[in-house]
C-alpha cells in the first residue's frame, strides 16, 4: 500500500508533515482532504507554495478522496493522506469502506471545550467518541506527532491527563 | 550621547515566529551580538493550532506596531500563519528562511523603512550561507 499515513493534523501542511514525515518516508504526494480547501484556489496556492517542488499535492473533497483512494493506493510512490479535523477523517473512513486501517492523530490543538491529552492533542468529549468510533470500525488509532516518537494507542491517549 | 540615549525610543520593528524556542533564541543572539534584541519580539508555534497562532501574531503586530515578520521554515505553520495574515494586511512584509546574519543586518539598519531593511537583509542572509572544509 503506497499510502504510508492517514493523518489528522489541524495545521494541515506544515514542517512536521513536509520535513518530519516527508523526508524519511520519501513522500512523493500529499492528498489533502478538506472540503473548504478543495473549493478555494487561494487556500490551495497557500499550501502548494509550502511544499518542495518534487512533492505533489492533491486537493480533494471527502467524496472525491474516497473515490480516488484505490488509485492513490496503487501508486508506486509513497503518499500521505491529510485531514484537518477528526470529523473529516471519520467521514473519509466511512466513505472509503474498509480501505483505511490505521489513523494517525498528529495534531489537534487547544480550543474552547477541549481537554488536553498530550502536548499536541486536545479533545472534546465528542471528538474522543469519534476516535473510539473509528476504532470500533476496525481502524487502529494512534497519536504520534513525529516518526521518532512512540505511537500512543487510543486507550492510552484518552486516559492521559496532561502533556 | 550615552548608551541609554542610543537605546531610548527603541521600537519593535519585527516579530520572529519560529518552531520551539528558536525565535526567543534568535532574539537572545541578536541581543548578545548587537544589543538590539529589544527591537524584536519572539513568538513560538509550540502547542498552538494554526488559527490560534495567526491570532497571536496578529495581536502582537497590533500591539507593537511592527510590520515585518521573520519565520524559519517556508513550509511551517509559522509561515502559513503569516501568509494568511498577508491576505488582509498588505502592509506586512514576511521573510521566511531567516538566519542570524539576515536578522542582524535587519536590526542594524534601523534608519531604513522596515520593509526595505528586510529586503536588503535577505541578500545578506543568503550570502552568508557557506560550506566550509572539504
Amino acid at each position: 500500500m503506497s499510502i504510508a499515513l492517514y493523518r489528522i493534523d489541524d495545521r494541515l501542511i506544515h514542517g512536521q508533515v513536509v520535513v518530519g514525515w516527508g523526508q524519511p518516508l520519501d513522500l512523493a504526494f500529499i492528498v489533502l482532504v478538506d472540503d473548504t480547501v478543495a473549493d478555494s484556489e487561494w487556500e490551495q496556492e497557500l499550501y502548494r507554495m509550502a511544499v518542495p517542488p518534487e512533492m505533489t499535492v492533491h486537493f480533494l473533497s471527502v467524496a472525491q478522496a474516497a473515490a480516488q483512494l484505490p488509485a492513490f493506493a496503487a501508486d508506486a510512490r509513497t503518499g500521505l493522506v491529510l485531514v484537518g479535523e477528526i470529523g473529516t477523517m471519520t467521514q473519509l473512513v466511512e466513505q472509503a469502506s474498509g480501505q483505511i486501517q490505521t489513523v494517525n492523530v498528529g495534531g489537534v490543538h487547544h480550543a474552547v471545550g477541549r481537554t488536553q491529552r498530550l502536548r499536541y492533542v486536545f479533545l472534546t468529549a465528542a471528538e474522543e467518541a469519534a476516535l473510539r468510533h473509528l476504532e470500533a470500525m476496525g481502524v487502529e488509532v494512534t497519536a504520534q506527532d513525529v516518526p521518532t516518537a512512540r505511537p500512543i494507542p487510543l486507550a492510552e491517549l484518552c486516559a492521559a491527563t496532561s502533556a | 550621547m550615552t548608551a541609554g540615549d542610543v537605546m531610548s525610543g527603541t521600537s519593535v520593528r519585527a516579530v520572529i515566529v519560529a518552531h520551539g524556542t528558536l525565535a526567543a533564541g534568535m532574539v537572545s543572539a541578536v541581543e548578545q551580538i548587537a544589543g538590539r534584541g529589544d527591537c524584536l519580539r519572539a513568538l513560538s508555534n509550540s502547542g498552538h493550532g494554526l488559527a490560534e497562532l495567526q491570532a497571536s501574531l496578529s495581536a502582537l503586530l497590533d500591539e507593537t506596531g511592527a510590520r515585518v515578520v521573520f519565520t524559519d521554515l517556508p513550509a511551517g505553520s509559522c509561515t502559513m500563519a503569516g501568509r494568511r495574515l498577508l491576505r488582509d494586511r498588505p502592509d506586512i512584509t514576511l521573510v521566511t528562511g531567516m538566519n542570524l546574519p539576515l536578522v542582524l543586518d535587519f536590526v542594524m539598519h534601523d534608519q531604513a523603512e522596515p520593509a526595505d531593511a528586510a529586503r536588503s537583509a535577505l541578500v545578506r542572509g543568503q550570502g552568508a550561507l557557506a560550506v566550509c572544509g572539504s
